[in-house]
């Protein structure tokens, strides 16, 4: 699991600036706006090695049945994943 | 050899957060995070990543986290967890990622405080050279010759003209019972430095390079590749300090050009092939202190 986008509370004057203390892992923003371009993860080539899993700084890959996938919702594009790939499994693609 | 993915949780405790893209800070914490898992207790003072992480209300952290003072990182670790233990909890670890600002000029006083009192906290500097969420200025652990806002490179003087402070000896030297090196480039070495503090009693210091893609001039995917670059051409290096010695531990067998590291990057543009030779002059002159000091099997 996780963390996943929620709706945005609201909050009034009072709630707020007594207690900034909150709920840990509270998401109400994506990041995908900020990409230029996006990885494409080819299937037939990757291998499930993780390296791509443990370098991506913003976490969202994760490997299902020996594969990566991507949360696109939080992928900023930055392609380091497509970089540490040694399969080149990973190809960096424009956003339309 | 067992892949360290498979040693690490799966679950992502720093997520959403709004660090640029390709920020290596944001991958130490991360990686750091995913190796204490869901009762680490994170400190974070001033500085990049609490900035990116606490936008309130959106919360990037996913386990518990608190913003300190700028200087109190240490202090506000040993705060969390005397009042942890305090209260009956022993499942948890108190975690601080501190800049390099924020640990080797502000923080420090602090820091060492800690350390004298061995409290049992363990605390990371991500070190991206500068202090860059309030737009690159020059810090203590500033390199050589870098160019930042308040060390600008001009005709007469090129840039940063101070050496980075030696925080992991500075840290050792009060013999703190685990300090090391470490790089977002060699994540695997990272995560086992992390998990290795995690075990051991008293305090603990990491010193993380992590390449900024936006303060040093590199593209946004080469973070990774810097930060292995910084350390194969010796101007890194990987070690640790436990039980009163410190231990090298990876050698380049030989140096990758330190030129092409330099040139790579928009804050080394501007040096000058005597700069350069100054650079490699000292890195020399360390590697010959490491070989005397440092144990390596
Ligand atoms: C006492 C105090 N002085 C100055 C600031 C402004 N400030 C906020 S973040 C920051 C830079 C932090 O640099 P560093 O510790 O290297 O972390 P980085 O931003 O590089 O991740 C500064 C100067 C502050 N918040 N508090
Ligand atoms: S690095 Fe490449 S091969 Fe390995 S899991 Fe990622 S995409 Fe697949
Ligand atoms: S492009 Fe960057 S943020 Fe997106 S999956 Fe790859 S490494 Fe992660
Ligand atoms: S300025 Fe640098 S350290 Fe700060 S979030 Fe951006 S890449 Fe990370
Ligand atoms: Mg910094």
């Amino acid at each position: 699991m996780r963390p996943y986008v929620r709706d945005k509370k609201t909050f009034s004057q009072s709630e707020v600036p007594e207690n900034t203390c909150f709920e840990a892992g509270y998401l109400v923003s994506v990041n995908s706006g900020w990409r230029s371009i996006r990885p494409v993860i080819d299937n037939a080539k990757c291998v499930g090695c993780q390296q791509c899993y443990l370098y991506c700084p913003d976490g969202v890959i994760s490997i299902n049945d020996k594969k990566a996938a991507i949360d696109y919702d939080f992928c900023k594009g930055c392609g380091i994943c497509a970089k540490i790939c040694r399969l080149n499994a990973i190809r960096m693609e424009s956003e339309r | 050899m067992a892949n360290t993915a498979d040693s690490i949780s799966r679950e992502e405790y720093f997520y959403g957060h709004k660090a640029c893209a390709g920020c290596g800070g944001s991958l130490a914490v991360r990686a750091a995070l995913k190796v204490l898992g869901k009762n680490a207790v994170s400190v974070l003072p001033a500085g990049c990543m609490s900035a990116v992480g606490f936008n309130f209300p959106q919360l990037c952290f996913s386990n518990n986290s608190i913003i300190s003072t700028f200087a109190g990182t240490a202090s506000m670790l040993t705060g969390v967890e005397a009042g942890l233990r305090a209260r009956g909890f022993k499942d948890f670890t108190a975690v601080g990622f501190a800049g390099d600002g924020g640990t080797a000029d502000i923080g420090i006083q602090a820091l060492s405080g800690a350390i004298d009192r061995n409290d049992n906290i363990i605390y990371i500097c991500y070190d991206n050279e500068a202090y860059m969420n309030t737009g690159i200025q020059k810090s203590g652990l500033t390199p050589f010759g870098a160019k930042t806002t308040t060390t600008p490179a001009g005709k007469n003087i090129h840039g940063n003209i101070r050496p980075k402070k030696n925080m992991f000896e500075i840290a050792a030297a009060h013999d703190i019972p685990y300090a090391a090196t470490a790089s977002v480039g060699y994540i695997d070495d990272f995560i086992a430095k992390v998990r290795k503090a995690s075990q051991i009693q008293g305090t603990k210091y990491i010193h993380v390079i992590a390449p900024c893609p936006t303060g040093w001039g590199v593209p946004v995917d080469e973070t990774v590749n810097i930060a292995r670059e910084v350390v194969d051409s010796g101007l890194w290096y990987l070690a640790e300090y436990e039980n009163g010695e410190f231990k090298l531990n990876r050698k380049p067998k030989e140096f990758t050009s330190v030129a092409d590291y330099l040139k790579k990057q928009g804050r080394f543009r501007h040096l000058s092939d005597e700069d350069i030779d100054i650079i490699i002059k000292s890195r020399d002159k360390k590697w010959e202190y490491i070989g005397k000091n440092f144990k390596f099997d």
